[in-house]
């Protein structure tokens, strides 16, 4: 299966002593902004290609997926990704865990479309050679190579989301995460980066409200006020989520 | 809203470095000002049409659009210095600020961001000794010329919904109505835009610098 080999995407590890096979692991954690307890109790290990997240607004999913690659660490508990705590090798953790938000015009920091695609790389210290023939290659998978030199701020709300989910893959993580990547686009766009997202050979983890993005996924779990409270295939899961909600 | 921005074209013009491009700008104003005469402003001009126009090959309605952004400015000290000097000082003044505005025009059409930005953080560099990061400078760079849109989009989309309940103020007013909700927004999109950065690796060791060997990092 696809997840058994991410370490093959992932880019080559800094000195961290990464165990690809391990997944993500959360053990007891809870997350608490001042008094507010957001998230708790969560223990899960993630090795499934395919992992998705439901549940109501304010439930934490948000906190829960910036938990996965160390842009929240918990407040109690841990969470490592390949045997790499987020609290203490955060970069390293970054390094193998791609993250893309749902505002695509947070996410694009350079004016145009291939600087931004560079950026990671830069950061990364890729050699200026090999990062213009990666950002060529990921611009041309993702339909943007016409749109190299263009200024950001110019394109549709699909082409620049489609710009920030390949501004993280073309530094090569081996997981991604997905907060809800296609709540602003339009049903052709949102259906474009569903198909996207389908076709990496990454593990995913996606939150979303839009429920058939989850069809085919391995696992889904469902969000209710901090806990896990469903974790199953996405017939089961979607089914409770339903009911969950049903009874509000 | 479009910030003068790189037009790609296969010229000469693009290809030269960065640097280069933004000495010769220096350079022609400096000449300009040790060399005052009506002659110099019109030779400087057309030398920038010929380069903007003929060899970078670049749309006139680039250079058009910043000719327009200065028209008053160009008509006030052609005025001014008709009235208090001669008309022939006054052509000369506005002269010499058009061919430098243009020029500064087709250099920025003609450069990417990253390539200016190269030469700001060379620039920069000596300030290394005293713990700055040029790169981080750099980035300020690109990403004032990456979200002055954004913003200006944001400002037009409230006053849009302002508009769109009725509301249409004008003057000191508008500004407060607009401005606070959109200092509300500009504070939302700068925590995310940090998230951003930071998940894409902004807060790892620069290149070019040894990584620490060891792997114990404390989160930020
Ligand atoms: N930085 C913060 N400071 C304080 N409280 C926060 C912060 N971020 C989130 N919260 C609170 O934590 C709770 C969970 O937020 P979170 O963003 O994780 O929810 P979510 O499930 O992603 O919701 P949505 O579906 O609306 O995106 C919410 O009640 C929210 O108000
Ligand atoms: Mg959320």
């Amino acid at each position: 299966m696809r997840f058994r080999r991410p370490g093959t995407a992932g880019a080559p590890a800094a000195a961290d002593v990464a165990d690809p096979g391990r997944g993500i692991e959360l053990r007891g954690v809870g997350h608490r902004y001042g008094e507010r307890v957001v998230l708790d109790g969560i223990d899960l290990t993630l090795t499934e290609a395919r992992v998705g997240v439901v549940g109501a607004n304010g439930s934490g999913k948000s906190t829960f997926a910036r938990l996965l690659n160390g842009l929240v660490v918990p407040t109690s508990g841990s969470v490592t990704v390949d045997g790499l705590d987020t609290r203490t090798q955060v970069r390293a953790v970054r390094r193998r865990v791609g993250f893309v938000f749902q505002d695509p015009d947070a996410q694009i920091v350079h004016p145009t479309v291939a600087e931004d695609v560079a950026y990671g790389l830069e950061n990364q210290g890729v050699p200026p050679a090999e990062r213009a023939a990666r950002v060529a290659e990921v611009l041309e998978r993702y339909g943007l190579a016409g749109h190299a030199d263009h200024p950001a701020h110019l394109l549709s709300g699909g082409q620049k989301q489609l710009l920030a989910i390949a501004g993280v893959l073309v530094m090569r993580p081996a997981r991604i995460v997905f907060d809800e990547p296609t709540t602003l686009l339009d049903l052709v766009n949102a259906r474009r980066v569903a198909g996207l997202i389908a076709g990496l050979e990454q593990q995913v983890v996606v939150v979303t409200h839009q429920l058939d993005l989850l069809d085919g996924f391995d696992r889904v779990l469902v969000v209710d006020g901090g806990r896990v409270v469903e974790d199953a295939s996405p017939g089961p899961a979607v089914a409770a989520y339903r009911a969950l909600m049903a009874g509000r | 809203m479009t910030l003068a921005l790189y037009v790609p074209r296969a010229s000469l013009v693009h290809r030269l470095p960065a640097g280069a491009k933004l000495l010769c700008l220096a350079a022609l104003a400096v000449a300009l000002f040790l060399l005052p005469t009506l002659p110099a402003a019109a030779g400087a001009l057309a030398g920038v049409l010929v380069v903007g126009l003929a060899v970078a090959r670049l749309p006139p309605a680039v250079l058009a659009r910043q000719a327009r952004a200065v028209r008053w400015w160009l008509l006030a000290l052609l005025v001014v210095h008709a009235l208090t000097t001669d008309l022939r000082t006054g052509a000369h003044v506005a002269l010499r600020l058009l061919a430098l505005v243009l020029a500064a025009a087709v250099v920025t059409a003609t450069t990417r961001v990253s390539e200016m930005v190269a030469v700001v953080e060379r620039l920069c560099g000596p300030l290394r000794l005293v713990g700055v990061r040029p790169a981080r400078i750099g980035l300020v760079v690109a990403m004032a010329l990456r979200f002055i849109p954004v913003l200006v989009e944001r400002a037009d989309r409230i006053r849009a919904a302002q508009a769109a309940r009725g509301g249409s103020p004008r003057g000191v007013r508008a500004l407060r109505t607009t401005v606070a909700p959109l200092l509300v927004q500009v504070l939302q999109m700068a925590h995310d835009v940090s998230e951003a950065l930071d998940a894409r690796g902004a807060d790892d060791d620069p290149p070019r610098r040894r990584r620490r060997p060891a792997p114990a990092e404390a989160s930020p």
